[in-house]
């Protein structure tokens, strides 16, 4: 997170642009694979941007991948046609983005969960470990089995990222806990199976755990679903997903893709844009537990303290979170 | 000339055309009841494809990839296999081609680096495709079945390797890194200067595929090999009878038919995105058998019909980026509305064209 | 020596266009009788069950029935003959509902009507036993005869009123039957009678049979041929399409010949012999007489000893067979159609292997218990005219000259390198045509477009040209023109003169005895015995039978 000077001169000819052609400021979004609709985290970019054009009633335009080589050409052809600015989501855009910022330096592009280090690109990537800390304490403050388990959508860095904060919150609440892990697919299939979910849960359940956190978008509504059947609980992850099941779902790690691109957009159009990294963790609310009316029974004032507690001492540096990205393995 | 049969130009002009046209009229009133006009959707469709340099490249581009995968699909029907992992056989090839590649790049020009991807990817593809023609060859396991279940296979072993041993340190997408310029084919914008490629991905391996659909032309029809995988296909019992092994010909089809998709990768891996990804594949494996249906198994229909569906993901991509509200799958409605026409309801207007011809052409009978 | 010949042509296939042998004029006599059209002559009573008046049907430029008159007198078998492709299939087709005429009329008991589908037919009185029984092997007799006509949403009352019917019925023409046994475990003797029920169930007056006695053993035939007369006096009309002129003689009253496309004749059985029905469908005198000269036979070529054959599902199929073909000699194996003989073929040629057994080919020893496949066996001067073209001498969709090589593709001279040499196939495929009198000449139609002789002579072209020293022949001529059965017959006596030893496999009793100067039989997949030539059709269809009179006695 070093602004140069260069940067900075960037930043101020963003500013005086954006400020002229405030009348013309057309943004769009890209989004990857699962599309705009994969009511997970393409779909959370998409109500960002949503809350941006309800706000300010400046329309956006938005494209959904087919394949691996439409996402250099979607930037391109927003690029081309003077869109400005140009937000990518997901790590996967990261090459192509690379490619075509060059091509268009005058274009501010952001992209979600991938760093692209290029002057007019703003990289935004969330802190998942520590969101995922605190709802792994959480897990372990609830289990009464003293084990809990993990979906994951596919074996990839992203999801081992939230894989590691949560088995690093729980043994920091348990040590002896255990901790079963489950990946639910290998193709695009993986985030969009509610029912394989559900029979991943439920096989957890039936090896002792009694929650489960999921990362896996859309088929991680199966494994909150098998939770309020089998009278155990869930987590939600991305957005707050307490009130699907009210009463089974422990609590949300909420990762605010929506705000980011909401401020994002906002940015830009304010004349704040800035390039280069935003690392949005708990100190910066990118990343939370959710606490709401439905899961306030299942919050008790202990585990409430002692979330609380783990969040002042995270964001103080005093509990440091793993961060799997460093070396792309998890101690716990 | 006998009842049921059609000349040549006929069958192989006439009808597509109709299919086509008929597959046309009907995505045209499905864009006029969202309420768009689909005089302009086909002019974007079009113009996106063709309407300018960097379309046209693109369409080349995606063309390639399923005319490697078209063949392989055809390559099997000569024998009667249906292979429907092409997809899996790709993205194995792709691994080998990325294996070279990630070894050589460093130290030689593209031009050493090609024809050992070439060997890698076709290496890795037949490996691929291997395990299910030997399993149907000796012990009757359906090669549909394996096929798919290869699929998911090759998918699993990619996220493994992508996620785990070939992702440079530290970055969150799982693919390899980025290969050096002995790693990676010439574009033919770079190649081509006088024509206007845009930022096209199009690249050598176009000329590579239409180099391999001559060999598949020689192969199925002018060697003894090619015979025997086309007896086989059209009549294993007259197959058993000429004293063809079912064994040899299933597993070497398997072998070539898992060759040819794994030549895909080329294209892709060394020449678009220069690195191994995650699903880069695309689906182009399936489009492959689509490709191969329509274009009759025969190179030339191939071609013919990878450039047309690279019109349609070119064009159609184009045609969702200018008309929002035709979205992505409604492009995906307008190719299986191509792919039901020219492939499942190939024999639809037939008849009617079959009696037409009847009517006309008695004159011109062989008694 | 010399015996009559014997003719056999399958049912066509209306569908393909076919190719005739014989072009040459219809003589003038036989145009008389055309002309004539005979009908007030031959027709047995003076209301017709059927008439037919100028019915035509083309397929595009084929025109498979021309101008068609025919009359059926009510209470009277009437046969049908003609070439593959003289159009009886599409006439009967027509009747039955599943074409329609392009012009003509049709009249049922004098009343001129329409039968727009199969539904119609039967309404009208017509019921259709196919070649290729209609049947549902796992259902019983009963529920056989029922499907399609159940009778009410409900199929208790169905079933009982059905069993009270099938009862009568069975009693009225001589046909026992259990109505519970499983039809799939019946001979195919009593399929037959099954779909004979069938039709009578469904009320037919009128009953069609397609080549009846090609799945029959010699006494089933005779029993069918009671049941068809018990039918007749019984006042039901029964038309008999046939390619044996012995059943047309034995059988009908009346008779209609056939030729492409054409009615040329028809005939008051009493008044008609085969060789005057033979020319007439032929449009040309026929050789009846098989030239078989003296040879002198030589060493053995062909030793076969101990020889066990299990199918795919491990029925064994040929048991404990032995025998031996001499140079010069054409040994026949007669024997009903399923009773082993595809299994023998299949393994001695190399394509199955079997469970037991040693050949002895050219006096080459060889297990045939271990695997061997047919390339090798081809090398090994042993070629093989497999019983179903179709099935495994051609590949339909490949042109002639492919064919033409088909099992010797590997051979030096139709290569180059890894390449066909196309040249070379295409000339040396050329020479046959012209040698063969292949029909059209042209080396590039596929061989699912000649007529079935035109395709036997490629297989035939391709097995005797490679001058084998045992040649394996299966059905040489069924589904051939009878013009082609001379050509091809007269082929496998010059193989037999010129010394090699011919294996024949035929289910047509006359062409093993007209061809053959030894005869095994085979039942159930034994040899049952071995006769000479001039066994009679008797002795040879009990042995057919499973009956060994000597062993009995």
């Amino acid at each position: 997170m070093k602004t140069t000077t260069i940067l900075g001169a960037v930043a101020l000819a963003a500013v005086m642009t954006t400020g002229a052609m405030a009348e013309t400021f057309k943004p769009a979004v890209v989004y990857d694979f699962g599309g705009r609709n994969d009511r997970s985290f393409n779909e959370a970019a998409y109500k960002g941007a949503l809350q941006f054009e309800e706000r300010t009633g400046i329309k956006f335009r938005d494209f959904e991948i087919q394949n691996p080589s439409q996402r250099e050409q979607a930037l391109r052809n927003f690029a081309r046609r003077g869109l400005d600015p140009i937000i990518t989501i997901g790590f996967a855009q990261a090459a192509a983005l690379e490619k075509v910022a060059k091509e268009f330096p005058d274009t501010h592009f952001a992209i979600v969960d991938s760093v692209v280090d290029l002057p007019n690109v703003r990289s935004i990537v969330f802190k998942e470990g520590e969101g995922s800390f605190l709802v792994g304490l959480l897990a372990a403050m609830s289990t009464e089995s003293d084990t809990i388990g993990f979906v994951g959508g596919m074996d990839i860095p992203l999801i081992r990222k939230f894989a590691c904060g949560y088995k690093q919150g729980a043994k920091y609440a348990k040590p002896d806990i255990e901790i079963i892990e489950n990946m639910t697919g290998t193709t695009g299939a993986a985030w969009t199976d509610p029912l394989k979910g559900g029979e991943l849960a439920r096989s957890q359940f039936a090896r002792g755990a009694d929650v489960v956190f999921h990362a896996a978008g859309l088929t991680g509504t199966g494994v909150l679903q098998a939770a309020a059947d089998e009278g155990k609980l869930g987590i939600g992850v991305d957005s707050n997903q307490n009130h699907l099941h009210p009463g089974s779902v422990l609590t949300s790690m909420i990762k605010a893709v929506d705000v980011a691109v909401d401020k994002t957009l906002t940015d830009a159009k304010e004349g704040k844009w800035t390039s280069g990294v935003e690392v949005l963790g708990l100190a910066e609310n990118g990343v939370s537990w959710s606490y709401d009316e439905y899961n306030k029974p299942l919050i008790t004032a202990e585990m409430q303290s002692a979330v609380e507690q783990a969040k002042m001492d995270i964001i103080s540096g005093k509990v440091e979170v793993h961060d799997y990205m460093v070396d792309s393995s998890c101690p716990f | 000339m006998s009842k049921g049969q059609l000349p040549r130009w006929v069958d192989y002009g006439v009808l597509p055309a109709l299919n086509l046209l008929a597959a046309f009229i009907i995505s045209g009133l499905v864009v006029v009841v969202i309420g768009e006009d689909p005089f302009e959707a086909v002019k974007w469709l079009v113009w996106g494809a063709l309407g300018y340099g960097e379309g046209i490249g693109y369409t080349l581009y995606y063309a390639t990839n399923f005319i490697f995968t078209g063949l392989a699909v055809a390559v099997a029907f000569h024998a009667g296999l249906f292979n429907i992992g092409g997809e899996g056989q790709a993205y194995v090839g792709g691994l080998g081609i990325a294996l070279v590649c990630l070894a050589m790049d460093r130290f030689v020009p593209w031009w050493v680096t090609f024809p050992f991807a070439i060997i890698g990817g076709a290496v890795f593809g037949a490996a691929w495709a291997f395990i299910p023609g030997y399993l149907q060859a000796k012990r009757g396991s359906h090669i549909v079945i394996t096929t798919i279940m290869f699929n998911f296979i090759a998918s699993a072993l990619m996220v493994y390797l992508l996620s785990n041993i070939l992702i440079p340190q530290g970055t969150m997408s799982p693919s390899s890194r980025n290969f050096e310029a002995g790693g990676q084919l010439p574009l033919l914008r770079n190649v081509f200067t006088s024509f206007d490629f845009g930022q096209s991905p199009v690249n050598l391996a176009f000329f590579l595929a239409l180099a391999v659909c001559v060999v598949v032309w020689l192969l199925i029809w002018h060697t003894k090999l090619g015979y025997e995988i086309r007896s086989f296909g059209a009549n294993p019992d007259a197959a058993a009878y000429a004293g063809i092994s079912p064994v040899r010909i299933t597993v070497v089809t398997m072998l070539i038919s898992g060759a040819l998709a794994g030549l895909m990768g080329i294209n892709v891996v060394m020449g678009e995105q220069t690195r191994l990804l995650l699903d880069f594949a695309g689906g182009a494996g399936f489009v492959g058998i689509a490709v191969a249906l329509m274009g009759r198994g025969h190179p030339i229909g191939i071609i013919l019909a990878s450039m047309l569906f690279g019109l349609l993901y070119q064009g159609g991509a184009e045609l969702a980026f200018e008309i929002p509200t035709i979205s992505r799958d409604m492009i995906v409605v307008i190719q299986a509305l191509v792919i039901l026409f020219a492939g499942a309801l190939e024999h639809m207007f037939r008849p009617a064209v079959v009696a037409f011809f009847d009517r006309f052409s008695s004159d011109t009978a062989e008694a | 020596m010399g015996s009559v010949l014997c003719f056999s042509w399958g049912w066509g296939n209306a569908f393909e266009t076919v190719y005739f042998e014989s072009r040459n004029e219809i003589d003038a006599q036989v145009i008389d009788l055309i002309d004539q059209k005979g009908r007030a002559t031959v027709a047995e009573s003076n209301v017709p069950a059927i008439e037919l008046i100028g019915v035509s049907k083309s397929f595009g430029p084929v025109q498979a029935n021309k101008d068609i008159d025919l009359v059926v007198g009510k209470g009277s078998i009437h046969g049908i003959i003609g070439e593959n492709g003289a159009g009886k299939s599409t006439l009967m087709s027509i009747l039955y509902g599943f074409y329609h005429a392009d012009s003509g009329t049709i009249k049922i008991d004098d009343k001129t009507t329409t039968i727009p589908d199969s539904k119609s037919a039967i309404a009208q009185g017509i019921g259709m036993v196919h070649q290729h029984f209609m049947l549902v092997d796992p259902f019983t007799v009963l529920e056989n005869v029922i499907l399609g006509a159940e009778g009410g949403a409900l199929l208790k009352d169905g079933v009982a009123n059905a069993r009270r019917e099938l009862k009568r019925l069975a009693d009225e023409y001589d046909m026992t039957i259990d109505p519970d046994a499983v039809v799939g475990e019946l001979p195919v003797g009593l399929q037959q009678r099954v779909e004979i029920l069938k039709a009578l169930y469904r009320g037919a007056d009128i009953l069609i049979l397609d080549e009846p006695t090609g799945v029959l053993t010699p006494s089933e035939a005779d029993h069918l041929f009671r049941i068809l007369r018990v039918l007749r006096d019984q006042g039901k009309t029964v038309l008999l399409i046939t390619h044996k002129l012995r059943e047309i003689m034995d059988v009908t009253d009346t008779v209609s010949v056939m030729r492409r496309g054409e009615m040329v004749a028809s005939r008051k059985t009493a008044e008609t012999s085969m060789e005057e029905l033979a020319e007439l469908m032929v449009g040309r005198s026929v050789l009846l007489e098989v030239d078989k000269p003296e040879v002198e036979v030589g060493k053995p070529l062909l030793k076969v000893e101990g020889l066990n054959v299990r199918d795919d599902r491990g029925v064994l199929r040929v048991k404990d067979v032995s025998f031996e073909v001499r140079a010069g000699e054409v040994l026949g194996i007669a024997g009903v159609s399923g009773n082993g003989q595809s299994e023998l073929l299949a393994a001695l040629s190399g394509i199955t292997r079997a469970e037991s057994g040693k050949m002895e080919l050219s006096g080459e020893k060889l297990d045939l218990s271990e695997a061997h496949d047919a390339a090798e066996m081809r090398t090994k001067g042993m070629s093989h005219v497999p019983e179903d073209r179709h099935r495994m001498g051609l590949v339909n969709k490949f042109a002639e000259y492919e064919n033409s090589i088909l099992g010797y593709h590997r051979e030096p001279k139709y290569s180059k390198g890894m390449f066909l040499n196309k040249d070379a196939i295409r000339k040396e495929a050329k020479e046959r045509i012209e040698k063969y009198d292949i029909r059209p000449p042209t080396t590039e139609m596929t061989a699912a477009k000649f007529s079935g002789g035109n395709q036997q002579k490629i297989v035939l072209a391709r097995e005797i040209e490679c001058n084998p020293d045992v040649l394996l022949i299966g059905q040489p001529t069924r589904g051939v023109d009878i013009g082609a059965i001379e050509y091809i017959h007269n082929r496998i006596m010059d193989m037999r003169a010129q010394g090699k030893a011919v294996l024949l496999v035929s289910v047509e009793l006359e062409e093993i005895r007209s061809l053959s100067d030894r005869i095994i039989v085979m039942f159930d997949g034994n040899v049952v015995g071995e006769r000479g030539p001039e066994a009679t059709e008797q002795d040879l269809g009990l042995l057919m039978a499973g009956v060994n009179q000597e062993a009995a006695e």
